[in-house]
């Protein structure tokens, strides 16, 4: 298995491609152009480094977990710490990119799509530093349990659009950009925010997502002296972990597992875990897979996390599933509350709730390696965003009431 | 005898007349609903009908169509129906039937599958708004095989070598998007679509093409007939339908259809 690095778009395997409306394609080439130009480009990859370096705060750290990890039966288990980074996620690499090539395609307006608001405050952020228009489109369910987030992207300077049309969730919202895409496409960019979507985004986000594994991998190295036995990140769209994930698909020695939203618990209904129970589909532009009932209409995922409320995923990831180069669980809603507890009082690190399911994941994974094996896990956000959830979930609100 | 969807086309316009294409969805609001508002539109002045699936993500409409196709599903459409709805349908009246669907929808079902339901059941072929040749394929062999019209889109901001592509690809018509946008009616058909119009003509001296969103009047209508093949009207219809029931829709169909008689 090597060479798996260089797969890229439009295909990979079967899955991928670009299933939208003729009316959008000038623009994806357009993209596509503009992206490959400024690929090649040193002066935009020294514009980008210098960004992170200045502005989004990278290389992000590693900190070794020892008080979590020994929950985790006899392993280690490092942190990519992507919650240090400005806006509190990983979700700045991919929105300074794309920020940049807006730019050069001399574009002046910037739609986006968010589930959790990560991706939204991320793009509203770019938009703001770089004096762009931004529109972000939100599923109106989500706005009601990211209300902290859709202040956040307001006070940016953002228009926060509630999707009232369909599951009223990310799909929805996704759909919705599309629309406003479709007929704004002159002056508008869609800056879409996972490894999903026609190509060339799922390989050109994903490319922005890789600096996570390129650093982690060096950092390891250096300051470690190896690498990770195995890799944890959670999965929604899939852009963390993606981003993760790429640097180390050539490293045979190293493991690799996604873990999706298990929602309510895989035996019901009610989940998120498209790569362990969809079949492969068309939704947003690309082929994957994706949950779907016999006549292929789309599936209500249900996850506590709005980031992984998602019913597609990203082609690339269902490509590495089949080839069997990554392996992927479902976590339940219980069992990420759990950890996302278990690192704020071992670790003194509050985790998001999307990134508490590769957390819950690592302590599973950990049992079942063998013992003083390595996992780095991608702390893809941080949950200052999720208090009001977690603290519904916990009973904090009611304990203070009674004290 | 039924004719194929060009040879309508074709012999409408040599007879000076035009044609209207007409959208509805299946199983809006319910499936014998909806075939008898279809059969109703044949009857009264649509020279093609257009069956649209109703589908939970249907990216290139507006809100008009979306809400009808909610309500086709939450009032238990199934996939299947569809061909049942096309044979009522072709059973009772002459038109040509063309099927609108999404991608996914064809693909969960199998697209040979699909093909060969579609033409037993006595349908034309399929609208594919989301499919582009590139991806189509399995789409080109399989309506090769059972002899579907297949229509495929060219946009304002498609390439002259897209749209030689679509013209090549398509049989029945190419559907021009008259906007850079999605389905609803507009006070104003856009310039854009003369251009997209001439560009077909442009690359093909044959093939046929009829100007869909944003046609809502008979005066628009008449208009898009004096340079394309035909005329496509849904969201008009669906609002018609959904204010004022098949009488409603029938009026709007005599309606838009009165000058092309």
């Amino acid at each position: 298995m090597t060479n798996l690095r260089e797969q890229a778009g439009p295909y990979f395997g079967e899955f991928g491609g670009r299933f939208v409306p003729e009316s959008l394609i000038k623009a994806l080439d357009e993209l596509e152009a503009t992206y490959q130009t400024a690929k090649a480009d040193p002066s935009f990859q020294a514009e980008l480094a210098e960004l992170h370096r200045t502005y989004t705060g990278r290389p992000s750290i590693i900190t070794e977990a020892k008080r979590f990890a020994s929950h985790a039966g006899d392993v280690r288990i490092f942190l990519k710490r992507e919650d240090l980074n400005h806006t509190g996620s990983h979700k700045i690499n991919n929105v300074l990119g794309q920020a940049l090539l807006t730019k050069r395609m001399g574009k002046t307006r910037i739609i986006a799509e968010t589930g959790a608001g990560q991706h939204g405050v991320a793009s509203a952020t770019a938009a703001a530093l770089f004096g762009l228009e931004c529109v972000v489109y939100m599923g109106e369910v989500d706005t009601e349990r990211q209300a902290l987030n859709v202040a956040r992207m307001q006070l940016l300077g953002a228009t926060v659009i509630p999707v009232t049309t369909g599951s009223r969730t990310l799909k929805d919202a996704i759909n919705e950009a599309l629309r406003d895409w479709v007929a704004n496409v002159d002056d508008t960019h869609y800056l879409l925010g996972t490894v999903a979507g026609p190509h060339p985004f799922p390989t050109m986000v994903r490319d922005f997502h890789s600096v996570i594994g390129i650093e982690a991998r060096q950092q390891m190295l250096n300051e470690y002296g190896f690498l990770p036995d195995a890799l944890a990140a959670c999965v929604g769209g899939g852009s963390n972990a993606i981003g993760l994930f790429h640097a180390f698909l050539d490293d045979e020695e190293v493991a690799i597992y996604g873990f999706e939203a298990a929602g309510e618990g895989m035996d019901t209904d009610r989940h998120a875990a498209t790569l362990n129970y969809g079949r492969p589909g068309v939704l947003h532009g690309a082929k994957s897979y994706m949950l779907q009932d016999e006549d292929g209409q789309t599936m209500e995922s249900h996850s506590i996390s709005a980031g992984l409320d998602y019913p597609g995923v990203g082609p690339e990831h269902a490509w590495l599933k089949d080839i069997g180069r990554a392996n992927y669980w479902g976590i339940s809603d219980a069992e990420a509350m759990d950890a996302l507890r278990l690192l704020s009082r071992t670790e003194g690190i509050i985790p998001a709730i999307e990134t508490s399911h590769a957390l819950a994941g690592a302590l599973k994974l950990g049992k079942s390696l063998k013992p003083g094996s390595s996992i780095l896990v991608n702390l893809s956000g941080r949950g200052d965003k999720d208090m009001e959830t977690a603290a519904k979930y916990f009973g904090l609100l009611d304990a203070k009431k009674d004290n | 005898m039924r004719q194929t969807t060009s040879a309508v086309l074709k012999s409408r316009k040599a007879s000076g007349k035009g044609s209207l294409i007409g959208y509805f969805p299946a199983g809006y609001p319910t499936l014998d609903e909806s075939v008898e508002a279809a059969i109703a539109m044949c009857k009264n002045g649509i020279d093609v009908l257009e069956l649209g699936v109703p589908y939970s993500d249907p990216v290139m409409d507006g809100l008009v169509i979306q809400h009808a196709t909610e309500e086709a599903l939450a009032n238990g459409f199934k996939l299947r129906q569809t061909f049942d709805a096309v044979k009522r349908i072709t059973d009772a009246v002459d038109t040509p039937v063309l099927v609108m669907t999404y991608w996914n929808p064809v693909l969960s079902y199998g697209v040979e599958n699909f093909a060969r339901d579609l033409k037993a059941s006595g349908g034309a072929g399929l609208i594919t708004p989301d499919l582009i040749p590139d991806e189509a394929g399995e789409w080109l062999s399989a309506s090769d095989k059972h002899e579907l019209d297949r229509v495929f889109l060219a946009a304002p901001t498609s390439s002259p070598a897209r749209v030689a592509r679509a013209c090549e690809l398509s049989r029945g018509f190419v559907y021009a998007v008259s906007t850079m946008g999605i389905t609803g009616t507009r006070d104003s058909v856009d310039d854009l679509a003369k251009q997209v119009v001439a560009s077909v003509r442009h690359e093909s001296s044959s093939q046929n093409t009829a100007v869909g969103i944003g046609i809502s009047s008979a005066e628009q209508v008449d208009d898009v007939n004096t340079y394309a093949d035909g005329a496509i009207v849904g969201s008009a219809f669906v609002r018609a339908y959904a204010e004022g029931g098949i009488a409603a829709l029938t009026s709007k169909v005599q309606e838009l259809a009165a000058n092309l008689k």
